[in-house]
């Protein structure tokens, strides 16, 4: 863990309407390391990490990634938003995997994950291509790439998300509950493939429910609770809660 | 109980007395139908062939055909931007996309026609310049605006409104976690409008779109009351000399119809490109297979066909 932190938020705060969903967030999170953020549902987990790549734009407080702000820049006292080109740059190095895969159903599987690196990035075909097969075989799915994502399950779905999010070779992979959408015999697969990331120490930000996985892969746990960060540590505090809302969260799904 | 020995696969097929009847009574009338087509001495088919070639049939084929190209073009690249602009959180785009449809879709086609036409009446010339201040160029409104500039602007315009509607419904019809998706990749919003939401809209866009071309070829036939002479007007004028009405007026309905015709065919044909990926049958469809074989991909070989739906 060498430096600065790679992601750093400071008094994150975020409203929908009347609705406090974030009421200022601290989180450091340093170059290797694995964060698992739990909590109960509309915690604001989600929201939150929706913040880190400004699909939600914060009200308030900051957000850096390898030490850019992102979505805004300052000048002298005054703060700035960033203009919608600038902020797509900027998205390319947070890798995201989205709770319902979103892949895109008029693609194969591989024009997929080339779609970015080739269009945005403005890679070469064919090398974007050869990475492609090559992150397809990582996530165990090499025979599918002329295959349509509505011809896989869910879990293989789930896999070819992941894949695409790693072909941009982002800094910060976020997870946003990816395995809530899957039948429970394919959270499995999913897992193993996010934890094998974990062991070449991709920076990851994973929301989730599965207690289990937090247990195996976290370098440190968060938990999230109406807005806030009420406790947080290595992966043993999911066994030894201190505070009564985690206490009452884990009873429940343990 | 429930005896082990019943095989519902052995079942009786059903008859359908009733269909056997129908079917009977169909193929009657259309005998009658055809008998009467071919029999009938006042249809003169001897005179549809006669003038179904004719030069003055085949310009004014030809002008229906280039005035349904033109002014479907319009329409639809003005109902993208307009679709686009309506779904879009500038107040000041969506209000006047919104105020575009409200007026080109409440007032008749036919009257906005005219009104084009007819626009010197209402402003004899038409200037660049600056506002309320000096002219740097000056048009007479009657030279610029010829009945086929006239046709085009009517019925271009008055096409774009309706396809506004339709490439919104389409639009929306496309999941907000596609463009999330996209966005996350660092893609702008422009491109995953262009790569990733417009293409899997079209699929909602075609059958309407479809129906709106075949609409167009018929609507083109508002321009003969601007003396243009498309299809409509060519055999009208024929027959103003000649009297021979219903066979002139079948000359262009056949024509009317084999054009539409071939247009249900091409968006058939779209129709199969845009639903790519839309079916969970893992074989190759038609369209994949020539895509990839464009492509240089290795084509895998249990490639059936797929004729389009």
């Amino acid at each position: 863990m060498n430096g600065s932190p790679l992601v750093s938020a400071r008094g994150v705060r975020k409203s929908f309407g009347h609705l406090e969903v974030l009421k200022g967030i601290d989180l450091d999170v340093q170059r290797g390391e694995v964060v698992v953020v739990l909590g109960p549902s509309g915690s604001g987990k989600s929201t939150f990490l929706r913040c880190i790549n400004l699909l939600e734009r914060p009200d308030g407080g900051s957000i850096r990634v390898d030490g850019e702000l992102v979505g805004f820049r300052t000048r002298g006292d005054r703060v700035y938003a960033l203009s919608e080109s600038t902020i797509a740059r900027q998205r390319q190095d947070i890798g995201m995997v989205f709770q319902h895969f979103n892949l895109f159903p008029h693609m194969t599987v591989l024009q997929n994950i080339v779609e970015a690196p080739t269009g945005v990035r403005g890679e070469a075909r064919a090398e974007a291509e050869r990475r492609a097969l090559e992150l397809l075989d990582r996530v165990g799915l090499s025979e599918k790439a002329h295959a349509y994502p509505r011809q896989l399950s869910g879990g293989q779905q789930q896999r070819v998300a992941i894949a695409r999010a790693l072909a941009m070779r982002p800094k910060v992979m976020l997870f946003d509950e990816p395995t809530s959408a899957l039948d429970p015999e394919l959270v499995g697969e999913v897992l193993e493939t996010i934890q094998d990331l974990a062991r070449d120490g991709l920076t990851m930000i994973v929301v989730t429910h599965e207690i289990g996985f937090a247990r195996n892969v976290a370098n440190r746990v968060v938990f999230m609770d109406e807005g806030r960060i009420v406790e947080e540590g290595s992966a043993d505090v999911i066994d030894n809660p201190t505070n009564p809302r985690t206490q009452a969260f884990l009873s429940k799904v343990l | 109980m429930h005896p082990a020995d019943v095989d519902v696969g052995a079942a009786v097929k059903e008859r359908h007395p009733g269909r056997w009847v129908a079917t009977a009574v169909v193929l009657v009338l259309g005998a009658q139908l055809v008998h009467m087509l071919v029999t009938n001495p006042n249809f003169e088919w001897p005179v549809v062939g006669q003038y179904f070639t004719t030069a003055t049939v085949l310009n004014g084929l030809l002008t229906t055909l280039g005035l349904t190209v033109i002014a479907m073009s319009v329409g639809i690249i003005l109902g993208v931007c307009l679709a686009v602009s309506r779904l879009s959180s500038n107040t000041l785009l969506k209000m006047l996309a919104g105020a575009y449809v409200w007026f080109f879709r409440g007032t008749p086609a036919l009257v906005q026609l005219i009104f084009w036409y007819n626009l010197s009446a209402l402003m004899p010339r038409l200037s660049l310049g600056i506002p309320f201040g000096p002219e740097f160029v000056v048009w007479q409104t009657n030279a610029l605006i010829s009945p086929l500039l006239a046709a085009v602007l009517g019925l271009g315009l008055n096409e774009a409104a309706y396809m506004a509607e339709i490439v919104r419904g389409g639009l929306m019809g496309v999941d907000p976690g596609q463009t999330e998706a996209a966005q996350a990749l660092g893609m702008t919003r422009l491109r995953a409008l262009r790569r990733i939401v417009l293409p899997q809209a079209m699929r909602f866009i075609v059958p309407p779109t479809g129906s709106q071309v075949i609409n167009m070829v018929k609507a083109t036939s508002l321009v003969s009351v601007i003396a243009l002479s498309d299809l409509l007007y060519s055999v009208q004028s024929i027959y103003n000399r000649t009297f021979q009405v219903i066979p002139l007026l079948l000359v262009a309905c056949v024509w009317y119809l084999a054009v539409t015709s071939v247009l249900y065919l091409g968006q058939s044909f779209l129709e199969s490109y845009y639903g790519r990926g839309h079916s969970r049958d893992s074989r190759l469809s038609w369209w994949d297979a020539v895509l990839m074989r464009d492509r240089g991909t290795v084509v895998r070989p249990a490639a059936a066909p797929e004729l389009p739906a």
